[in-house]
């Protein structure tokens, strides 16, 4: 069975045709690419639509992967690509729309407890930069090792290292600005 | 504080729910669809000679649809013709004989009969297929010969063109009979001759037979489609001139060919042949033509014939026009309206910012009287600049930074809301003034354009009402060549490429009165050689701009605009009656009468010039004599026919025999001239830089 196969094996019969290869590698996947949707987005129908057209294209993708990094480093690259394109196509059209954006204008909203303590989440993630999002979502979200993260980013481990210590500053700052609040 | 990043832990890794099982049924579904179309449109990198069959016909179906729906210059007009050519020859090529590249490296002369024939597939097909070659441009009868149905389409030239220059490669090969003789192994060794022309063939041929096994399969949308499209079709072939003594083009001041080049060499690569459109690039300099006295038709011909840098035995004959040079004083007020492309695509440094800083370049030309309008276009068009007096600079330069990129395109929008904004420039009061809009984008057309050909149409029809549109290009990696020429055709004004600031320069404020300021439209050049004098000729680069020799007296048909100032070169090679360098036997049989032709003027050829005054509807005729007795070459000449061999030598270098970059950079160097902008200088840096890559 393709059970035990790699991932990486996988991706390489897909990329050549192997209709099999590419449905376990989806199978795989999916719920990986979906979570970090959820977390770059922060929406879930934002979330589903960005990993299906990640799915979508994916098969033209394959050919490009190399085999230098492993899948799920590219995969999280593919996905985190796709959620700048998505976003730089929506910065235009409306301001709001970007993902986080609309849980901070629908924050006030909130009542329930434990939409208060997504309300904090959304809040904070809304206040932080794209770069520091993916960043966070990355290595708080997916647990990744900033030395992951920075192959995934295309960027060297000391801007990851630099990103977490600028998000622990920004934390702070919220935290005493709610304070004085 | 860790605590809070604690917190923000917890909260991100409680956030995602499971996906929910429909939507990833949905999108898994989707992809396993998405991976079967891939499966079927896969195909290798680059075209090698063992890439599989179904790759091949795919990559065709894939160029056939390029052409026939994306690329605007293709009309309805496509001819069944050319069609029926490309369907006989293409087969046989391709079982036939392996392609080019991995032919050449093989010289193997096998020595005829059967060990040949056993150690390649299917000797009797190759044959008689070899057979059908030679056959096939008698098939297909007099459209094929010459000028093709024309005017609204160079696309259509393209085509039909195309397969009319592969039908005389293949004939210009050895004769089946050679190939008999020799074994197979003549085959393909005797094809690497035709090599130049092989490679359009592969492209443009097999779309056609492809169309007929796979059609229903390649409308689905395609994974990754090539971004970069241009314009061109291949080069004129030799005409012999008792047969077919007319020769009938639209002028080009188009320079964007050129300036595509020279970023292609700058970048360390050879330009795409299909980039290379040698008219633009010879019409790229400036010349020392004489300019038209007072009173007389607004545009100067000078015409001289020299010997050909690159055939002693042949002559170039050299017409130039010059534009009435502008009144600079005098010239027209000025309604400039900028339609600025400002998609997502836009955002780098060699795109939205370099117009950005050309436009500001540009500001300090206008003249008070002169009204600028910004129109940007992405996502949604908008106006971001009402029509403002050019005095105004300060709004205008803070109109220009609030332009962003961002958000796809929708280039038809834009387009009329430019000619809208346009209209209502011109219809405020402002007599005698001239609109222009002026599109800067990087060709990426890609949303609310559902048929390429309405948006072209659409040009067409606003042209009559008297705004002009010129089109800038800018950047790399998807700039869509094809459509920009096609606009700036219709919409009677003229395509630039800028890739660099002094080009904005140079297209902007050098050329700001004349090229935004017309002085005749729809100028037609037709030539007819005197079959006596000359026995073959070819019109050097045109290719996109051939007209059909009814075209020329047709007021309908459309042709090149010239501005002020502006100057037009036009190459022909011409072979003399008599000189060694004559490519056609005369015919066996037939046509023997023709060496009885009336020699009573002893001309090389008559020229006549169409033009129609800026608002007219009705041409003027120009004609004049053009003398057969050759001078010496002024360094203008020189450095026109360097360039058309530089040109040539960058699309495969047919007819230039052992003339190479050596010979062209020697010619250019001795030519430079005056040269007060450096263009010449550049020029030769880029042919150095194009031998060296070539090497």
């Amino acid at each position: 069975m393709r059970m035990q196969t790699p991932d990486e094996a996988l991706a390489i019969a897909a990329a050549n045709g192997d209709r099999e290869a590419f449905a376990a590698l989806l199978d795989r996947h999916y719920d990986r690419v979906f979570a970090l949707s959820f977390r770059l987005t922060g929406a879930r129908s934002e979330a589903e639509d960005l990993a299906q057209d990640i799915c979508c294209a994916l098969p033209a993708k394959l050919a490009s992967y190399r085999q230098e990094a492993r899948f799920s480093t590219w995969l999280y690259r593919v996905t985190v690509n796709a959620a700048h394109d998505r976003r730089r196509r929506a910065a235009t059209r409306a301001r709001a729309a970007d993902g986080w954006g609309d849980w901070e204008v629908n924050r006030r909203a909130g009542i329930a407890e434990e939409a208060e303590a997504q309300d904090w989440l959304s809040a904070t993630m809304a206040r932080l930069s794209p770069e520091l999002r993916d960043t966070v979502a990355l290595t708080l979200g997916e647990d990744l090792s900033q030395r992951e993260a920075a192959e995934v980013l295309g960027v060297s481990e000391g801007t990851i290292a630099w990103r977490m210590s600028e998000v622990k500053k920004r934390l702070r700052d919220f935290a005493r600005a709610e304070g004085m609040l | 504080m860790t605590d809070d990043l604690d917190k923000l832990r917890t909260g991100l890794a409680s956030l995602p729910p499971a996906p929910d099982p429909a939507a990833k049924a949905k999108a898994v579904a989707q992809a396993m669809e998405s991976f079967e179309r891939a499966q079927e449109t896969a195909q290798p990198p680059r075209p090698i000679s063992d890439r599989s069959q179904r790759a091949g016909f795919v990559t065709g179906v894939r160029e056939m649809l390029m052409k026939l729906t994306t690329r605007p210059a293709l009309t309805m007009t496509a001819s069944l013709a050319a069609i029926a050519v490309a369907l006989t020859i293409y087969p046989t090529l391709r079982q036939g004989a392996p392609l080019p590249q991995a032919a050449a490296p093989k010289p193997v002369a096998a020595p005829a009969t059967a060990p040949a024939a056993a150690s390649l597939p299917a000797p009797e097909d190759t044959r008689t297929t070899t057979g059908e070659v030679t056959a096939a441009p008698a098939t297909p009868p007099a459209e094929i010969k010459g000028q093709a149905p024309a005017q609204p389409a160079p696309g259509v030239v393209l085509l039909e063109q195309r397969a009319e220059s592969d039908a005389v490669a293949a004939v210009e090969g050895p004769s089946p009979q050679d190939f008999a003789d020799t074994g197979l192994a003549g085959g393909p060794l005797s094809l690497t001759d035709a090599a130049p022309e092989m490679e359009p063939m592969m492209e443009a041929a097999p779309a056609t037979v492809a169309a007929k096994r796979v059609l229903p399969d390649a409308l689905v949308p395609l994974p990754e489609p090539d971004t970069e499209a241009f314009a061109n079709a291949p080069s004129n072939p030799v005409m012999i001139a008792a047969e077919d003594p007319v020769s009938t083009f639209s002028i080009d001041t188009d320079t964007a060919s050129y300036a595509v080049i020279r970023s292609s060499l700058s970048r360390g690569a050879l330009p795409p042949p299909e980039a290379v459109r040698i008219e633009e690039m010879v019409n790229y300099f400036p010349y020392g033509y004489a300019a038209p006295d007072a009173g007389a038709p607004p545009f100067r011909t000078s015409v001289n014939l020299f010997q050909t840098p690159w055939n002693a035995d042949t002559e170039l004959l050299r017409i130039g026009i010059q534009g009435r040079l502008p009144a600079i004083a005098e010239r027209p007020p000025l309604n400039l309206v900028f339609l600025v492309d400002t998609s997502g695509s836009m955002q780098d440094a060699d795109k939205l910012p370099l117009l950005k800083q050309s436009l500001r370049l540009m500001l300090p030309d206008l003249r008070a009287e002169d009204r600028v309008a910004i129109v940007a276009y992405a996502g949604s068009a908008g106006t971001v600049l009402e029509p403002t007096a050019a005095s105004d600079r300060a709004t205008i330069l803070a109109a220009l930074d609030r332009l962003d990129a961002g958000g796809s395109t929708a280039g038809a929008e834009g387009l009329a809301l430019a000619y809208q904004v346009a209209e209502a420039m011109g219809g405020d009061g402002a007599e005698g003034h001239v609109s222009r809009i002026l599109l800067a984008t990087d060709g990426d057309f890609n949303v609310g354009l559902s048929d390429p050909g309405a948006l072209k149409d659409f040009v067409a029809a606003k042209r009559d009402g008297g705004t002009y549109l010129s089109v800038l290009g800018f950047g790399r990696g998807n700039l869509d060549d094809a459509t920009m020429q096609a606009l700036a055709q219709n919409g009677n004004g003229t395509a630039a490429y800028i890739d660099t600031l002094s080009e904005a320069q140079k297209v902007l404020s050098d050329q700001l009165s004349g090229a935004l300021f017309p002085i005749a439209n729809d100028v037609k050049i037709q030539i007819e050689f005197n079959p006596a004098v000359v026995a073959e000729y070819r019109l050097i680069g045109y290719e996109t701009r051939a007209l059909a020799r009814e075209d020329f007296n047709n007021d309908k048909v459309d042709a090149g605009e010239i501005g002020a100032g502006h100057q037009v070169t036009a190459l022909y090679e011409v072979t003399p009656v008599g000189s060694p360098a004559i490519l056609n036997d005369p015919l066996r049989y037939g046509a023997a009468q023709d060496n009885a032709l009336p020699d009573a003027t002893g001309d090389l050829a008559w020229l006549k010039l169409r033009y129609k005054d800026p608002g007219a509807s009705t041409s003027r005729l120009i004609e004049t004599p053009v003398s057969p007795v050759a001078g010496a070459a002024d360094a203008d000449a020189r450095w026109a026919a360097a360039i058309a061999g530089m040109g040539q030598l960058l699309t495969g270098a047919r007819y230039l025999g052992d003339w190479g970059w050596d010979e062209a950079i020697a010619l250019a160097g001795g030519a430079r001239g005056d040269d007060p902008f450096g263009y010449r200088a550049e020029a030769l840096r880029l042919m150095r830089l194009a031998q060296s890559i070539a090497q």
